[in-house]
């Protein structure tokens, strides 16, 4: 299965998505959250989120749903520290909640990276008026 | 600059925390106030962790950058990451440094935050302050002028790279939020460019 990794500048923000995810997902073990500094402060670590990657990979590929600024950063930085290791890891150009569900779903389905992050990425167009069903 | 590196990232480090309050104070002004806390705590861990006698500058710039992704949080930890990861390429294996090393050094260090940043200079960023200060350092080098007169030029640069950003509007990070309100504030990163090039000016000079 594709793996995923959320990172936020937040330790609760990643888990609390990735509680959400492995809901949709049963549990695969698979989602992995990289929020927060190690000891718990607000920010972003290349390197946290680069073990995530590594951890969540088991052959598939893995793809990244990062929050803003240095989230971003941080996540192509910890992108490129995985250089040479052979994981085939993606960033998902998408809004983080939404993007990891849809992510979630579609690698649970047992679909390739390409589809996880184009679902991930096709997330951004979901609209959040229920009068018409979510779409836009 | 033989085997000192260690002591040079101290100084920078130790500069770096004595200003941890201005730096914090310039990012609430346009920014989410931690840029100092960030920083600060960064430089703390590098001055713990990284290693005090390891002659290879490179492998201790390398640890550098590494370190500092991992404990600074914010934009500014990528940015000074990458930054001492690339000027580490340019100083693998060397145990001393000549004007030329450092220039090509700091050249790297500089492409390495665009590129990390997706930047360019006029975004009210650290960049403000690091591509003059380049440019100025490779033209006193040109002159035939020392590694020190070079360092001379280079803080002298991001000194007026620092007032610059002062009267541009943010178009990158955080304080883009702001647009045309961050102007009339100055740059933290820019800032804290600035300090980090003074302190390894002193560092030489001294
Ligand atoms: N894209 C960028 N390119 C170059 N420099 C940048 C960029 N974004 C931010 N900076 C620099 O980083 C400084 C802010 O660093 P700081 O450590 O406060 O990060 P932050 O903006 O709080 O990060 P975060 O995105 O995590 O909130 C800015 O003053 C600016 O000089
Ligand atoms: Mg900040």
């Amino acid at each position: 299965m594709v793996g995923i990794v959320i990172v936020s500048h937040s330790r609760k923000i990643a888990e609390g998505i990735q509680e959400l995810a492995e809901q949709v997902a049963a549990s695969s073990g698979r989602i992995l959250a990289a929020g927060g500094l190690e000891d718990g402060e607000i920010g972003t670590d290349a390197v946290r989120i680069s073990d995530a990657i590594r951890a969540a990979d088991d052959g598939d590929g893995v793809a990244v749903l990062a929050d803003l600024g240095s989230g971003i950063m941080s996540a192509e930085t910890a992108v490129e520290l995985l250089d040479g290791e052979g994981i085939d890891v993606r960033l998902a150009d998408a809004p983080v909640v939404e993007g990891a569900i849809a992510a979630a779903v579609e690698a649970a389905c047992g679909s390739g990276i390409a589809e996880v992050i184009r679902a991930a990425e096709e997330a951004r167009f979901v609209s959040k008026n229920i009068e018409t069903g979510g779409r836009p | 600059m033989c085997a000192r590196v260690y002591d040079c990232l101290k100084c920078i480090g130790e500069r770096i925390i004595e200003n941890r309050e201005f730096l914090t104070d310039l990012d609430r002004e346009i920014g989410d106030a931690d840029h100092g806390v960030n920083m600060a705590r960064g430089y703390a861990a590098v001055i713990e962790k990284v290693p005090r006698d390891n002659p290879d500058i490179g492998a201790v710039l390398k640890k550098t950058g590494m370190t500092l992704l991992s404990t600074v949080g914010g934009a500014s930890g990528p940015l000074y990451g990458t930054a001492y990861m690339e000027a580490a390429k340019a100083l693998a294996g060397k145990e001393s440094l000549t004007k030329e090393d450092f220039g090509k050094a700091l050249e790297l260090a500089v492409a390495g935050v665009g590129k990390r940043g997706k930047s360019v200079r006029g975004e009210k960023t650290m960049l403000d302050a690091l591509i003059p200060a380049l440019d100025a350092y490779n033209r006193k080098i040109a002159e035939g002028g020392s590694l020190a007169d070079g360092l001379d030029c280079a803080c002298a640069a991001a000194k007026e790279g620092v007032e610059h950003t002062k009267s541009i509007a943010a178009t990158k990070g955080r304080a883009s939020y702001l647009g045309e309100r961050s102007i009339g504030h100055q740059d933290p990163g820019a800032t804290s460019a600035m300090i980090t090039l003074e302190a390894i000016r002193d560092f030489i000079r001294e």
